[in-house]
C-alpha cells in the first residue's frame, strides 16, 4: 500500500513556493531574486484570498463560487488560464482592493480562447473603483485586439459611489465598458454575460448590451434602480427578485436569454453558448497559424535558471542571449546582424512552435543598434512574424558625437517601426526600462498586445540618481539666482528625496498597481507566458503594416 | 478397416452445425476450424451480433430470443443444418445436448450427432433407471434400503449394514420433514419411530427409506470417452465441490488430496458405468465422495461435453472436441488408457454476471469494459466481447477462466493472478467473490467439499457489523479514488494535448500539464460516489481536491478532517493502462470508464483490488468522453416524466392503461422483478409495451404528464440534472 506524504496543515504553507527548490543552479543573483519572488508571492497570496474569510463565507452561503472558481468551471477541463494584472490596485487606495476587485484573463472554452472578466463580489461588493474600470477596459482592449469573445461574469454593485468623479465621467471611465461592448459586437466579437449576482444601475447594461446572457435564479438581478431607489423615486415597494430577477428577465422583459437554476447550471449554459459560437474568424485564424510547428523542443537550459540570471542591481549588465536561450524552442536562436549594432540583439526563433522575432537589449542604444532594430522590425512585419521585446534598457546614447550622428533620427526610425508594426507584439521588462529606450522597445504607450514585468524591473524616465543629479543642478541654479546658499546637507537631503521618489515610482509594484503593465511574472514563467500571449494574439489575422514617413 | 464399412454411406465430416451459443459455440467452432472443418452457427434474434456468430463461417437464424423458440427448437436446428449442408451437429452443453429425441432426430435426418448414442442419453436421463443399471454393473451406489418391509427390526438391521450415520427419510413428502440423522445404533429405534409418526402426520404415508448419510461430501466426476468400437477410457477426474446455488463455480483437475489408488478405482468405476450403456463420445460420471470414509458412490452420468471439460484438457493435453469429431467420424480413440498422459494441475473459475450480495442472483447488463488476462497456460473461454449485452434470455456466465500450473499450488497462484486481472465493468460479477474463494486458506489446502461456501461464509462475505474491515474498505476505496482522479486527469491531458477540444487549431500549450496559472497552482474538484460492495452496501461520496504540482504530480486531498494528503504521479500508457506512483510505490493500474444516464462509471483495478465509483456528469459533457457505448436513448434526452427501462427485461405485468390517472409512486407496469412506478402524479402517455414483450435497456416504457400539459412555470428552461 501507499504511504502518505503529510497532513493537510503543513502543506498549505508550502503551496506555490516552487522556486525554493532552486538548488545548485542558482548563481550569485539567485538569492536576491528569491527574496523578490518571496515578496511577490506574499502579495499574491493576499490577493488570491479575495475579500477575506468573512466575505467568502457570505458568498458561499449564497451558493456562489469565487471568481477564479467560476472561471475554472467555465474553462475547458485541464486548460491553462492566463490571468492578467493580479496586483492591480495594490497599495493604491486607503483600503486594500485585492486584484482591483475584478479578475480578468484568457483561457479556452470548447477550444476557443475567451477573455474572462469576473467581478469579485467579496471585494467591496464587486463595485468599480477607478482601477477596476481600468482593468475591465484593459481586458476589453486585449479582447478587441485579439478578437477574443468576452465572457462577463457579472456580480457587482456598480460604480463605487464615493469615487464617482474618477469612475463615471471621463472617456476611459465606466461608460466606455458599454461602448466597447457595442463596438466589439459590431466587429463580430461575441459578448456574453453571465449574471451570477447583482447587476445594478450602469452595471445592468453589461448583460443588456451582451449578445447573449444567462441569469441565475435567486442570485442574479438586473435593474437600473434597486428596490431602495425605486421606493424613494416612486414609492413602489418591490423585492429584488420580483423587480429584476431571472424569472422577470427571462420570461417577461427579455433582458436575459437563458434561465439557470443555480450557478453551476448557469456556468454550464455559458459553456454551451461558447460552444455554439461560429465565428467567421476561423479561416483567418488558420492563416495566422500556418507556420506553426506542432512538434517543438524544450529549451536546452532550465527555465528556472532565469530566476538567477536577472540581476537585481540593474547596473550589472548581463547578456540578453542567456534569457533568449531559456525561452525559445531548443534554445535555437538565429541571430540577425550579429556583428552590427551589438547592443541590440535581434533574431528569429520559435516559442512553442510559433515563429517569433526577438529584440533584446545588450546595453545602451546607439545609432547602429536603433537602425538594426528598425530593419529587423520591418523584416518581421513583412513576414507576419510576431515580435517579442526583451527590455533591459537605460536609454539611447547621449553626448555630442551621438547627437551629431543623428541619434534622434535613428531612434525615431525605430520608434516609427515599433509604432506601426501590426504584428503581435509582446514586451517583457527583464530589467530597466528608462527614457526613450522604453519607447523604442515597445513600452506601454506603443500598445504591445501584452506587457509583463519581472520582479526586478524598473521603469522611469531616467534612473533616480541621474534624475537627482539633473534636478540638483537646476535647483542649484534657481537657488543661486535667488542668492540662497544651499548646504551640502540640504543638497544631499534633496537628492535623497528625489532618489527615494524615483525608487518608489520605478518599482514594478507601483507600475502594476496602476496597470501600466499586465502583471509581474516569475521569470521562470516567461517562456510559457510569451507562448500563451502570442497564441492569443494570433487569434486574429495579422493586418498589413503600413509605415509613416521615416526620417532618413 | 472395421469401421469404414459401417460408415460408408456417411461422408466424413467437413461441416459442422454448432447447435449452441456463447462460449461453448465459440470453443467448438475453434476446434472445427483448426481441423479444417467449416462451422455453422445458429442464432436467435438476440444473438445476431454475438461472438459465436461472428466467429463461425456461416450463421443461420433459428428463431426469436426465448430458447424454446430457438436453441431448444430441434426441428428448426435440424432444418438449418440441412440448409447449410452440414454433415454433423454438435449440441455443446445445455439446450438440446442431452435430448435423446434430438439426437434421434439428427440421425433420422441423416446428420451425425456429435455425442453419445440416443439410447445412452435416454438410459442416463432417468435417475432411478440409471441407478439400477449402474448397480447391476457393479458401480457403487450410496448404500441404502428402499424395501417395502418396514418392520423396525428389519430396518435396524439394514441401518447397521449401511453403517452410521444413517439418514432416515420418508419416501413421500419433502422439505426435510420427518428426516432424521442417526449417528449411533442406540438412537435408531427412537428416531425411526418419531420419523414414522411425523411422516404419517404430514404425508399420510409412513413408509421410510434409509440412506447412508455423508457428512462431508465431495463432488468428484470422471471424464470418460468411448468410441464406436467399444473402447472406453477415462481421462482422470475433476473436483467440482465448490458450488453455490447447486452450481459449480470453481472446478479443478485432478482432484486434490486423493491417492493414486483411489483415482484408479474411480476411473475404473466410471469406465464400467460407460460400458454398461454402450457409451461412445465424451461423457462424465459424477460421484459423491465421503471424505470421512473415503468411499465413493455413483450419482449420475452426464452424456455430453461438460462446461468444465477444459480443466481435463489442460492436464491431459488433448482436445476433447477433436476427439468427439474423431469418434463421430467412426474412428478409434487415438490413445489407450495407459497412454493417457497426466501433467500438472488446472483450475477453472466461472465468471458470472451475478449479484453476489443478493444471493448470487443473475444480473444483466452491458459489458462496457471487458478485458481478460492473457498469458501462457491461461485460457479464457468466452462468448462475449466488449459492448455485448448479457441478457436474461440465457445463462449469465460471461466466461470460464482456465489456468494450468506444474502443480496445484502453482496453478492456484496463476488463478489468483488471473482473477485479479479479469476486468468487467458495466454489470456486477462474481470476480471479487471468486478471488476471496481462491485466496481462502482452506481452499489452498485442497479441503474442498460441497458445503465449502457455507462453511466459510464468515470469511467470504464481509460482515457489515465489522467496523474494522468497514474502515479498511473505506480507506482502500479512498486511496483508489485518489488514483482514479490522478489517472483520469492525466489521460485527459494526454488527449487534450493531442486533440484540443472543438477540433480547434488552438495551440496545445493551452492544455499542457500542469495547466498554467499565474503565481498559483490549478486545482480540480471531483466527487466520486463509492458503493461498499462487501460491507453495508451503503454508498459514500468522496469529495476530492486535486492540486496540480509543478512537476506534474497531483496532490490529492479528501474533504475530511485530518485526512491524509496523497501525492500521486500518474503516467498514461495506453487505452486503460496506467502506471502510478504514490508514497514511493509504483504499480500498474487499469482504469475503465463508461457513461450512462448522465453518470460516469469509473472502475479501477490495482493489484488484487477492484473498485468502482460513480461521478455525476454535468450538463456539459467533455468531448473526450470515452463513452463509446452510450445507450441509444439517454434518460436525459427524454422529456420529464418519461420512464425508461433500467435494464433489459421482460414485461411481466401492465397494471394501467394509457391516459389513466396515476399518483406518484404508483406501479404502472412490472418489468421482470421490478415495479416501474409513476415518477409523478398525472396521466399515463405513450404506454405501448405489452405483457411478454422484451424491452431493452434504456428504452422508453411510458411517460406521465400533468393534466392537459399544464406549463410548469419555473422549469421552462431548466434541464433535468446537472
Amino acid at each position: 500500500m501507499f504511504g502518505l506524504i503529510g497532513r493537510k496543515a503543513n502543506l498549505l504553507g508550502g503551496s506555490g513556493r516552487r522556486w525554493l527548490s532552486l538548488g545548485a543552479t542558482a548563481s550569485t543573483h539567485g538569492g536576491a531574486m528569491e527574496d523578490l519572488l518571496a515578496q511577490l508571492q506574499s502579495h499574491i497570496q493576499k490577493v488570491l484570498a479575495g475579500g477575506g474569510p468573512e466575505a467568502i463565507k457570505r458568498n458561499r452561503s449564497r451558493n456562489k463560487f469565487l471568481p477564479r472558481e467560476r472561471i475554472d468551471r467555465l474553462l475547458d477541463p485541464a486548460a491553462s488560464f492566463l490571468e492578467l494584472s493580479q496586483l492591480a490596485g495594490h497599495d493604491l487606495y486607503e483600503e486594500p482592493l485585492p486584484s482591483g476587485g475584478i479578475v480578468t484573463g484568457i483561457g479556452p472554452v470548447h477550444g476557443r480562447l475567451c477573455m474572462f472578466v469576473a467581478n469579485d463580489p467579496t471585494v467591496k461588493g464587486g463595485t468599480y473603483y477607478p482601477i477596476t474600470v481600468k482593468k475591465h477596459l484593459r481586458a476589453q482592449e486585449i479582447a478587441a485586439q485579439c478578437k477574443l469573445p468576452c465572457v462577463y461574469l457579472v456580480d457587482s454593485g456598480g460604480a463605487f459611489l464615493p469615487k464617482q468623479a474618477d469612475v463615471f465621467p471621463d472617456r476611459e471611465n465606466f461608460g466606455r465598458i458599454f461602448y466597447n461592448q457595442a463596438v466589439m459586437s459590431s466587429q463580430g466579437i461575441p459578448q456574453i454575460a453571465l449574471v451570477l449576482g447583482s447587476c445594478t444601475a450602469g452595471g445592468a447594461y453589461i448583460p443588456a448590451m451582451a449578445d447573449e446572457s444567462v441569469m441565475v435564479k435567486g442570485n442574479g438581478t438586473i435593474f437600473l434602480a434597486g428596490p431602495p431607489l425605486v421606493k424613494a423615486a416612486t414609492g413602489e415597494e418591490v423585492s429584488a427578485e420580483d423587480l429584476g430577477g431571472a424569472t422577470v428577465h427571462c420570461k417577461t422583459s427579455g433582458v436575459s436569454d437563458y434561465f439557470a437554476q443555480d450557478e453551476l447550471h448557469g456556468l454550464a449554459l455559458g459553456r454551451n453558448i461558447i460552444k455554439n459560437l461560429h465565428m467567421a474568424g476561423k479561416d483567418v485564424l488558420a492563416n495566422g497559424l500556418q507556420n506553426i510547428n506542432h512538434e517543438y523542443k524544450e529549451p536546452l537550459y532550465d527555465v528556472n535558471e532565469l530566476r538567477s540570471i536577472a540581476p537585481t542591481d540593474l547596473k550589472q549588465q548581463f547578456d540578453i542571449r542567456s534569457v533568449i536561450d531559456r525561452i525559445v524552442d531548443g534554445s535555437e536562436f538565429d541571430e540577425f546582424k550579429k556583428l552590427y549594432g551589438t547592443t541590440l540583439v535581434t533574431g528569429f526563433a520559435r516559442i512553442f512552435g510559433q515563429p517569433v522575432g526577438i529584440i533584446g537589449n545588450n546595453g545602451i542604444l546607439f545609432n547602429e543598434s536603433a537602425l538594426k532594430g528598425a530593419h529587423f522590425i520591418e523584416l518581421c512585419t513583412q513576414r507576419n512574424i510576431p515580435l517579442v521585446f526583451l527590455q533591459n534598457i537605460t536609454g539611447f546614447m547621449v553626448g555630442s558625437k551621438s547627437e551629431a550622428n543623428g541619434i534622434a533620427k535613428s531612434g525615431a526610425k525605430m520608434v516609427m517601426a515599433v509604432s506601426c508594426a501590426k504584428v503581435p507584439k509582446v514586451t517583457i521588462m527583464v530589467g530597466g526600462s528608462f527614457g526613450a529606450g522604453n519607447y523604442a522597445m515597445c513600452g506601454r504607450a506603443y500598445s504591445p498586445n501584452f506587457l509583463f514585468l519581472w520582479p526586478n524591473a524598473r521603469i522611469s524616465v531616467m534612473g533616480g540618481a541621474q534624475a537627482a543629479g539633473v534636478l540638483v543642478q537646476i535647483e542649484k541654479g534657481n537657488k543661486k539666482r535667488q542668492g540662497v546658499e544651499w548646504s551640502k546637507e540640504e543638497e544631499e537631503k534633496f537628492k535623497a528625496k528625489v532618489v527615494e521618489a524615483y525608487e518608489r515610482e520605478a518599482s514594478p509594484y507601483y507600475s502594476t498597481a496602476r496597470l501600466w503593465d499586465d502583471g509581474i511574472i516569475d521569470p521562470a514563467d516567461t517562456r510559457r507566458i510569451i507562448g500563451l500571449c502570442i497564441s492569443a494574439s494570433l487569434n486574429r489575422a495579422i493586418e498589413n503594416t503600413k509605415y509613416g514617413v521615416f526620417r532618413m | 478397416r472395421a469401421f469404414s464399412e459401417g460408415n460408408k454411406n456417411k461422408q466424413r465430416i467437413e461441416k459442422i452445425l454448432v447447435a449452441n451459443r456463447g462460449e461453448i459455440a465459440c470453443r467448438i467452432t475453434r476446434t472445427a476450424r483448426r481441423l479444417g472443418i467449416q462451422a455453422v452457427a445458429v442464432y436467435s434474434d438476440a444473438d445476431k451480433d454475438s461472438l459465436h456468430v461472428a466467429s463461425a463461417d456461416e450463421a443461420i437464424r433459428i428463431g426469436p430470443p426465448p430458447p424454446r423458440l430457438s436453441y431448444l427448437n430441434g426441428a428448426s436446428i435440424v432444418d438449418a443444418a440441412i440448409r447449410s449442408g452440414a454433415q454433423a451437429v454438435h449440441p455443446g452443453y445445455g439446450f438440446l445436448s442431452e435430448s435423446a429425441d434430438f439426437a434421434q432426430l439428427c440421425e433420422d435426418s441423416g446428420l451425425t450427432f456429435i455425442g453419445p448414442p440416443a439410447s445412452a442419453i435416454r438410459d442416463m436421463g432417468d435417475k432411478s433407471a440409471s441407478k439400477r443399471i449402474m448397480g447391476a454393473a457393479g458401480v457403487p451406489l450410496v448404500p441404502g434400503y428402499h424395501g417395502d418391509d418396514q418392520d423396525i427390526q428389519r430396518m435396524k438391521l439394514e441401518a447397521d449394514k449401511i453403517g452410521y450415520p444413517v439418514l432416515i427419510k420418508p419416501t413421500h413428502g419433502g422439505g426435510g420433514k420427518g428426516m432424521r440423522i442417526v449417528h449411533t445404533p442406540d438412537e435408531f429405534a427412537e428416531s425411526f419411530l418419531a420419523a414414522q409418526r411425523e411422516a404419517a402426520a404430514s404425508f399420510g404415508v409412513n413408509t421410510i427409506l434409509l440412506e447412508k448419510y455423508i457428512t462431508r461430501p465431495r463432488h468428484i466426476e470422471v471424464q470418460i470417452f468411448g468410441d464406436k468400437h467399444g473402447n472406453v477410457l477415462h481421462l482422470y477426474e475433476r473436483d467440482c465441490s465448490v458450488q453455490r446455488r447447486h452450481q459449480k463455480i470453481i472446478e479443478e483437475a485432478p482432484a486434490p488430496n486423493i491417492s493414486t489408488d483411489f483415482r484408479a478405482h474411480l476411473g475404473q468405476a466410471a469406465v464400467s458405468a460407460a460400458k454398461a450403456v454402450n457409451y461412445y463420445s465424451a461423457g462424465t460420471v459424477e460421484f459423491i465422495v465421503d471424505t470421512v470414509s473415503d468411499e465413493f458412490y455413483f450419482m449420475e452420468m452426464n452424456t455430453r461435453l461438460q462446461v468444465e471439460h477444459p480443466v481435463t484438457e489442460m492436464i491431459v493435453g488433448q482436445d476433447l472436441v477433436e476427439w468427439q469429431i474423431l469418434v463421430a467420424n467412426g474412428e478409434a480413440l487415438p490413445l489407450s488408457q495407459s497412454q493417457v498422459p497426466i501433467s500438472g494441475h488446472a483450475f477453472e473459475a466461472r465468471i458470472y454476471a451475478e449479484n453476489v450480495q443478493k444471493g448470487f442472483l443473475p444480473a444483466t447488463g452491458v459489458l462496457h469494459h471487458y478485458h481478460v488476462p492473457v498469458s501462457s497456460a491461461v485460457r479464457v473461454e468466452t462468448g462475449v466481447k466488449e459492448g455485448d449485452t448479457v441478457s436474461m434470455h440465457y445463462d449469465p456466465m460471461i466466461a470460464k477462466l482456465v489456468v494450468w500450473g506444474e502443480n496445484r499450488a502453482a496453478a492456484l497462484v496463476k488463478l489468483n493472478d488471473s482473477l485479479s486481472k479479469f476486468q468487467v465493468a458495466g454489470l456486477p460479477t462474481n470476480v471479487n467473490f471468486l478471488l476471496k474463494l481462491a485466496n481462502h486458506r482452506a481452499f489452498a489446502n485442497g479441503n474442498v467439499e460441497t458445503h465449502f461456501i457455507d462453511n466459510y461464509k464468515e470469511d467470504l462475505f464481509v460482515d457489515s457489523n465489522n467496523s474494522v474491515s468497514e474502515k479498511e474498505a473505506y480507506e482502500a476505496a479512498r486511496l483508489n479514488a485518489s488514483l482514479v482522479a490522478a489517472c483520469l486527469i492525466e489521460k485527459e491531458h494526454f488527449i487534450l494535448a493531442r486533440n484540443p477540444p472543438g477540433g480547434s487549431s488552438l495551440l496545445p500549450v493551452w492544455y499542457s500539464s500542469p495547466p498554467f496559472r499565474v503565481h498559483h497552482q490549478a486545482k480540480r474538484r471531483m466527487e466520486l460516489e463509492w458503493d461498499n460492495e462487501y460491507g453495508s452496501g451503503s454508498s459514500k461520496i468522496m469529495k476530492l481536491t486535486i492540486t496540480y504540482q509543478p512537476d506534474g504530480r497531483y496532490l490529492i486531498e479528501t474533504e475530511e478532517n485530518g485526512s491524509p494528503v496523497l501525492e500521486v504521479k500518474a503516467t498514461y500508457v495506453k487505452d486503460h493502462y496506467f502506471r502510478v506512483e504514490a508514497g514511493g510505490v509504483i504499480n500498474d493500474v487499469n482504469v475503465a470508464v463508461y457513461s450512462k444516464d448522465q453518470i460516469r462509471h469509473i472502475h479501477i483495478w490495482q493489484g488484487s483490488h477492484h473498485h468502482c465509483f460513480r461521478e455525476k456528469l454535468g450538463l456539459d459533457i467533455s468531448e473526450d468522453e470515452e463513452s463509446q457505448y452510450k445507450p441509444r436513448v439517454e434518460a436525459s434526452v427524454n422529456p420529464r416524466g418519461t420512464v425508461v427501462a433500467p435494464m433489459a427485461g421482460l414485461v411481466v405485468k401492465v397494471l394501467v392503461e394509457n391516459k389513466t390517472r396515476v399518483e406518484e409512486g404508483q406501479p404502472v407496469l412490472v418489468l421482470e422483478a421490478m415495479k416501474m412506478e409513476a415518477p409523478s402524479s398525472g396521466y399515463v402517455h405513450g404506454l405501448q409495451v405489452t405483457v411478454g414483450e422484451q424491452v431493452s435497456d434504456g428504452s422508453v416504457l411510458f411517460s406521465v404528464k400533468l393534466q392537459r400539459m399544464k406549463y410548469i412555470s419555473n422549469n421552462a428552461n431548466s434541464c433535468p440534472s446537472h
